[in-house]
């Protein structure tokens, strides 16, 4: 998928991170790492993107990633458009005319968030050259920017990814975040990326993505210096995927204890919004081992990173600034 | 009626097994003379076919013309002009029309429209159950008479097996054939094949367990009665092999095979080309081969085009939300012959098998080359290459996953009754 990439090998759009150059990848954390700066300051606008809009353009209801992208692109004094479509009453106007009426607004840049699979993907074929696209997440394919946060957040806890253990547990076969995880821990050169669900949550071949699969918690847990919570959306307890709450809770949810055979100074993250009590326990979630509010702080550096990048701003010019 | 002789061509026949040069003359909508010099016949007209060749017209056992219901994606009169202009002579016309061919009054419709294009052949086949609802069976007595040669789910499979047994046995009381679609639709609520390709591209799976569970029951009950029974459109390495026993106990049962299956895999969907979203879904390299395997053994006897041409907003969009189906008319001819050229199915073998085995299924009497047979033919140059591009497609439907290929025959003069339909400059 090079729709992302220009001639050069350099982003254009931000769609997924499977395939990327690990060179890339760190760029984008270093990039980021720059801006990680300029949020610490008191001055927190930098004049990179000034004049130019950014239309988000959400299909999902989104509160964290749509407000986090929202400050991104205002730290970069950027124009930012909110757009919410709800699709129970849009029905009748094509992807594509809503996408030429918003590109007739002068946007440069689109922040895509949908439920279909590839639609990120399809924004980019159908932009005019020089408009770039950030996948927000489509489907249960990708969400690449919630991938790198998580990739930032990981590098800045437990350094670099060579000896990391990494353990993905819950939903994976829906969740566009644990493949977009994979493909970036993996293209980091991470040590060990482990998946743990019950086999009705898991995609077909998913050892085929580069990871290690397990059923059992404790084993998959065992020696991992990162675990990362999935949320676990309510709709699967229909649909015969899984019995109920509570014995997800009993196999797979995670706490204190069940971590006792992970790295002593193992972390836990979660891409939020959290289940409490069923995919992770509150004592857990807000003890000394969550990193889940860094993760959350540290999406708007990311996101500013990519969104300098995806516009050709070079990022020695973004350190200058910071 | 004009009378037309076909000078010096190949003539090539899987029927008979004729494989000679000669001339073949038509006259009152017949093959009179077949083979050898043919001096005392005087035609209206001359066709040089040196060096080409002379074979039966294609019958496509399944070929969506969206008329009635559809008619913004295409109709019978663009679509039978576009299979005469493919060597098509006869297409065989599903029932899940808009309304459905469930009364004979729609099998007159279609038959009527097809008569005034005077291109190719269009034969409906009838709905086993009233609407295709599954519930009620149709008047099948009636559709026969009205000129459906056999009976179809249409793509919707018949999920109450009673009702299935029930229309399998009223059918039979007619020896009408049912054509029925080896899925159980609870597994295949999907959009790609389950595996690899959709696991990286998050999109839902459909498992090759939906074609077995739909053919296992299927065969099941067939198995209790006297039913003529034909798969349509298997897809899958298991579904060949489900299929390879049960002829085993009964070599009365038929199947086919759409040509991108022979061809595809899921992985040319990995960019979300729409072009590849597939109803059965194309699987992997695995599958490909065990169907080609499977008509080589003859175990899948027919392949059809799976016709479906779409309007361009219907293959518009994410993936998932897209219509399935190919347009494939155009490059049916092209790829059975490339089957060949693969040395998958020798000539007379790949021939057969959009020619004399569905008309045998469906007890058509095209798809030979003989002296009293009706001159349903297709003069078709060997080496005369061409790229399929959206501008060469004759069908309205202009998603076809082979777009860019290179193909390296075609058919230059294709005859239906006697007439030409279609000639190097246009009919």
């Amino acid at each position: 998928m090079s729709v992302q990439l220009d001639d050069q090998g350099q982003l254009r759009h931000f769609l997924t991170t499977e395939g990327l150059d690990p060179r890339l990848l760190t760029r984008i954390l270093d990039t980021a790492e720059s801006f990680s700066g300029v949020i610490g300051k008191s001055v927190k606008n930098v004049p990179l993107l000034r004049g130019r809009t950014v239309i988000n353009l959400f299909f999902e209801s989104s509160t964290r990633t749509r407000t986090t992208f929202e400050l991104a692109a205002k730290r970069l004094s950027a124009d930012v458009l909110n757009v919410a479509v709800d699709t129970t009453t849009t029905k009748g106007e094509s992807l594509l005319d809503m996408l030429r009426n918003l590109q007739a607004m002068q946007a440069d840049m689109f922040v895509v968030r949908h439920n279909q699979s590839g639609a990120a993907e399809y924004f980019a074929r159908h932009v005019d050259p020089g408009v770039a696209v950030l996948n927000a997440g489509d489907g249960w394919h990708a969400h690449p920017t919630q991938a790198m946060l998580d990739a930032f957040t990981i590098r800045r806890h437990k350094g670099p990814f060579e000896q990391l253990r990494i353990a993905i547990v819950g939903d994976i076969r829906h969740s566009r975040v644990a493949r977009s995880q994979i493909h970036a821990f993996n293209g980091l050169g991470a040590g060990e990326v482990r998946v743990i669900a019950p086999n009705t949550l898991l995609p077909s071949d998913v050892d085929t993505l580069g990871v290690q699969v397990y059923n059992d918690l404790g084993a998959g847990l065992r020696d991992v210096d990162v675990v990362i919570a999935l949320r676990l959306q309510r709709e699967r307890m229909q649909g015969a995927l899984l019995p109920g709450e509570s014995e997800y809770f009993r196999h797979y949810g995670l706490t204190e204890s069940r971590l006792a055979g992970a790295h002593p100074e193992a972390i836990v993250m979660h891409p939020g919004p959290i289940n409490r009590g069923v995919e992770i326990d509150s004592a857990l979630a807000d003890g000394p081992r969550s990193v889940i509010l860094d993760q959350v702080t540290n999406g708007i550096a990311v996101r500013m990173a990519v969104m300098t990048m995806v516009l050709g701003v070079q990022p020695e010019t973004a350190r200058e600034v910071s | 009626m004009s009378r037309i002789l076909i000078g010096n061509g190949r003539l090539i026949d899987p029927a008979s097994g004729l494989d000679e040069t000669g001339d073949v003359a038509v006259a009152d909508g017949r093959i009179v003379r077949l083979g050898g010099r043919i001096e005392d016949f005087t035609p209206d007209r001359r066709i040089d076919a040196s060096g080409q060749w002379v074979i039966p017209g294609l019958i496509d056992l399944s070929a969506r013309l969206r008329e009635p219901g559809a008619t913004r994606k295409a109709d019978i009169t663009s679509e039978s002009r576009a299979a005469a202009a493919a060597g098509i002579t006869t297409l065989v016309m599903p029932p899940d029309t808009t309304p459905v061919m469930d009364t004979p009054s729609v099998v007159e419709l279609v038959t009527h429209r097809a008569d005034i294009t005077g291109a190719a052949r269009v034969v409906p086949l009838g709905a086993l159950t009233r609407e295709l609802a599954g519930e009620q069976l149709s008047g099948m007595a009636g559709l026969a008479a009205a000129g459906c040669p056999a009976l179809s789910d249409g793509g919707r499979p018949i999920t109450d097996s009673l009702v299935l047994r029930r229309a399998l046995e009223y059918a039979s009381t007619f020896s009408l054939p049912c054509l029925l679609t080896p899925v159980d639709p609870c597994l295949a609520q999907g959009c790609l094949n389950e595996g690899p390709t959709a696991t990286r591209l998050g999109l839902p799976g459909i498992p090759a367990a939906a074609e077995t569970a739909g053919l296992g029951r299927q065969l099941a009950v067939a198995g209790a009665c006297q039913a003529r029974v034909h798969f349509g459109r298997l897809s899958s390495a298991d579904g060949a092999r489900l299929l390879t026993t049960a002829l085993g106990e009964n070599r009365k049962l038929t199947a086919d095979v759409a040509i991108h299956q022979l061809f595809l895999t899921d992985q040319d969907a990995m960019e979300y080309d729409a072009r590849f979203h597939l109803d059965p879904p194309l699987r992997d390299i695995i599958d490909r081969e065990a169907l080609r395997q499977a008509v080589a053994d003859r175990v899948i006897r027919i392949i059809c085009s799976d016709h479906q041409p779409h309007d361009q907003d219907a293959k518009d969009g994410p993936f998932a939300s897209t219509a399935s189906g190919a347009s494939g008319l155009d490059t049916l001819l092209a790829l059975v012959l490339r089957l060949v050229e693969e040395e998958v199915l020798p000539l007379h073998r790949a021939l057969a098998t959009v020619t004399l085995e569905p008309a045998r299924l469906l007890g058509l009497e095209g798809g030979r080359l003989d002296e009293g047979a009706a001159a349903d033919l297709v003069v078709v140059d060997p080496v005369a290459p061409w790229f399929c591009t959206g501008e060469s497609l004759r069908s309205r439907g202009r998603n076809s996953p082979f777009l860019g290929w290179e193909f390296s025959a075609r058919a230059t003069h294709t005859l239906v009754a006697g007439r030409l339909v279609h000639q190097p400059d246009g009919p």
